[in-house]
């Protein structure tokens, strides 16, 4: 600890690895996860226009998404991630481009698309009159599946959700979170190839997050493909092989999480706060200490190879910040460097 | 698990699951739906078949109107009032529901489901509710003698068929509607209503000046209740006029149909 501090400066040194061990593979396993997935597009999209009257949702976009990987799209409301979803997942109409999920073209052959995928929605439309169980199976119908299938699964997917003792129980009375895993259960009933998240967790207290996150890196361990969007960067730093940087129906950026670190952002990231009317002024100051800072209402970002040292300049050149905090470069870094906006407003 | 490797197929006749599902959501409201079954009838029965009719029969004969006694002449257009009712209710209320207030037809499309399918399967599962609520209705006419015509079994086909025709204009209608409020306001109190008193369920529409007729010609309710009139005790009407009141019939029956899957399947790819 620094021995200089004022009374009133709290310095935290945060350690994100050891406090909150994230999911991020090591550089070599990246490296192992493009050698093994090169073969097999399931998902490719070029040129992908969306507009409503005069706004355009989604502007000419392309990626393409493989077996068995799990990609992310990353970014604000209104981005434009859902109506990419929802075209992927053959439910709505694109204005122009070329569109193939699995093989076949949306437009033309939706309910052949469908018949192969798991929709999670961004607003649960569960039944609430019926129970969990009836719920799982009356959807499993709609897929045409035999009925001694579906009894089968059910207990598989009860287990997997963590909804045994609520089997019996009306949708209407589970919690949020419940309904969250019971929405992401019956999108399993049909054995998806493809498994669509829109914003899983949005809405849910951090216990119910973590539950969901976990449940979803099991199904991601099992080798199946994920495509989820997103405006968490720890979530899509934890579920995501690969991202797609997403903001006015743009692609901003793609790759790794640790690629897209390590491309628009510094190793570590040093937080200061001056309050809020002397931020602005001394941010000159700042500047001068590193090689890239963002100024924000509340506090100045100093992007920095070694936070803690940049921390000992500041406080050397004379500047005692109300509150300091180091940490390791995140996603929402990289979005706040290409776009100049948080991604959480 | 093995989550990969499915080779799915597009169940036929999607359909039939929608109607699966729907039928077990009405279970949950069986006691209900029995309960106003049985004594929706009932009370219409004791009030206007037996109180009015016994004022008629009692001022003019027991072969008052028609040359049949009250019973019989409203007995089909009470049973095709009661198919008519069922089925808007039950074409009406999941539409709204399924779009807005629990989106569950969002939940169908992400399956094989298609617009189409889904509100081919509303429908199905408003005629079920529909021909049991006729069965019901026109069992207890059985008991309070008003089906004692030898042809008054016909009045029930042609009940379900006009609450099949009239069903499918409500579905396209709910589909059509954005805001529900105003909905429940127009076709309640201007339509129902109104179809209710002037389509000759409790007397002949000829009774009343022709500018009022008007709503009758228009209404489902008029064209069904001639038809039973003339299947059950041979009222007399042209056979043109026959034809006319069944191609009416047959004609919301289809349009209705057509229009609701085609919005359905907009609002649903928006």
């Amino acid at each position: 600890m620094l021995a200089h501090n004022r009374s009133t400066m709290i310095v935290l040194r945060v350690l994100i690895d050891a406090e909150f061990p994230t999911f991020l593979p090591t550089e070599t396993e990246y490296k192992k996860l493009d050698s093994t997935t090169m073969s097999e597009n399931l998902i490719e999209v070029s040129g992908l226009t969306k507009k409503y009257g005069d706004f355009v949702a989604v502007d000419g976009i392309d990626f393409h998404v493989r077996k068995s990987e799990s990609f992310g799209f990353l970014g604000p409301n209104g981005a434009g991630k859902s109506t990419t979803m929802r075209i992927i997942a053959a439910t709505s109409q694109r204005t122009s481009g070329k569109v193939s999920v699995l093989g076949k073209d949306p437009e033309i052959e939706g309910p052949q698309i469908r018949a192969h995928l798991g929709v999670v929605p961004q607003q649960d439309n569960l039944d609430l009159q019926l129970t969990v169980t009836e719920n799982l199976y009356i959807y499993g119908r709609y897929f045409g599946l035999p009925d001694k299938f579906i009894r089968a699964k059910i207990e598989e997917l009860l287990e997997f959700a963590q909804l045994e003792e609520k089997r019996n129980v009306k949708v209407d009375t589970l919690s949020g979170g419940m309904k969250r895993r019971l929405t992401i259960a019956r999108a399993l009933v049909s054995e998806p190839d493809i498994l669509i998240l829109d914003e899983p967790t949005t809405g849910l207290d951090p216990q119910a997050r973590h539950i969901l996150w976990d449940r979803l890196f099991r199904l991601k361990e099992n080798g199946i493909t994920l495509l989820l969007t997103t405006h968490y960067m720890d979530e899509a730093e934890q579920l995501c092989d690969r991202l797609m940087v997403m903001d006015k129906g743009s692609i901003m950026a793609e790759g790794t999480p640790l690629e897209l670190i390590k491309k628009y952002s510094s190793k570590e990231v040093l937080e200061v706060r001056f309050g809020s009317d002397r931020n602005a002024l001394l941010a000159p100051e700042m500047e001068k200490l590193c090689e890239r800072i963002e100024v924000l209402p509340d506090r100045i970002l100093l992007y920095t190879d070694d936070a803690e040292e940049a921390l000992d300049d500041i406080v050397r050149a004379g500047h005692h910040p109300n509150t300091s905090l180091a940490r390791r470069s995140s996603l929402e870094d990289v979005f706040l460097r290409l776009t100049g906006r948080s991604l959480v407003d | 698990m093995t989550l990969i490797g499915s080779t799915r197929k597009v169940p036929k006749f999607g359909a039939r699951f929608i109607l699966e599902a729907r039928i077990r959501g009405m279970l949950k409201f069986g006691w209900v739906i029995i309960a106003v079954t049985i004594l929706n009838p009932l009370l219409y029965l004791i009030s206007i078949g037996v109180g009015v009719g016994s004022l008629i029969s009692h001022n003019i004969g027991p072969h008052g109107i028609d040359g049949v006694s009250y019973l019989t002449f409203i007995a089909p257009a009470l049973l095709a009032a009661s198919a008519i009712q069922s089925a808007q209710d039950e074409v009406v209320f999941p539409t709204f529901q399924g779009f807005k207030w629990n989106r569950i037809f969002f939940g169908m499309n992400a399956t094989p489901q298609t617009g189409s399918s889904i509100a081919g399967g509303v429908f199905l599962a408003a005629m079920v509710r529909t021909i049991f609520g006729v069965g019901v209705y026109s069992a207890i006419l059985y008991l309070f003698g008003a089906m004692n015509s030898p042809h008054s079994y016909l009045a029930i086909p042609i009940a379900i068929f006009s609450g099949a025709a009239f069903g499918a204009v409500m579905l396209a209608c709910a589909a059509y509607t954005e805001n529900e409020d105003k909905f429940f306001t127009i076709v309640g109190r201007f339509i129902i209503g109104p179809m209710f008193l002037f389509s000759g369920t409790f007397f002949p529409i000829t009774n009343m000046p022709v500018v009022v007729q008007i709503f009758g010609w228009i209404s489902p309710l008029w064209h069904s209740i001639e038809l039973g009139r003339y299947a059950t005790y041979g009222h007399r009407i042209s056979m043109t006029m026959v034809v006319v009141h069944f191609t009416y019939l047959l004609a919301m029956l289809v349009f209705g149909l057509l229009f609701a899957f085609r919005q359905y399947s907009r609002k649903l790819e928006k």
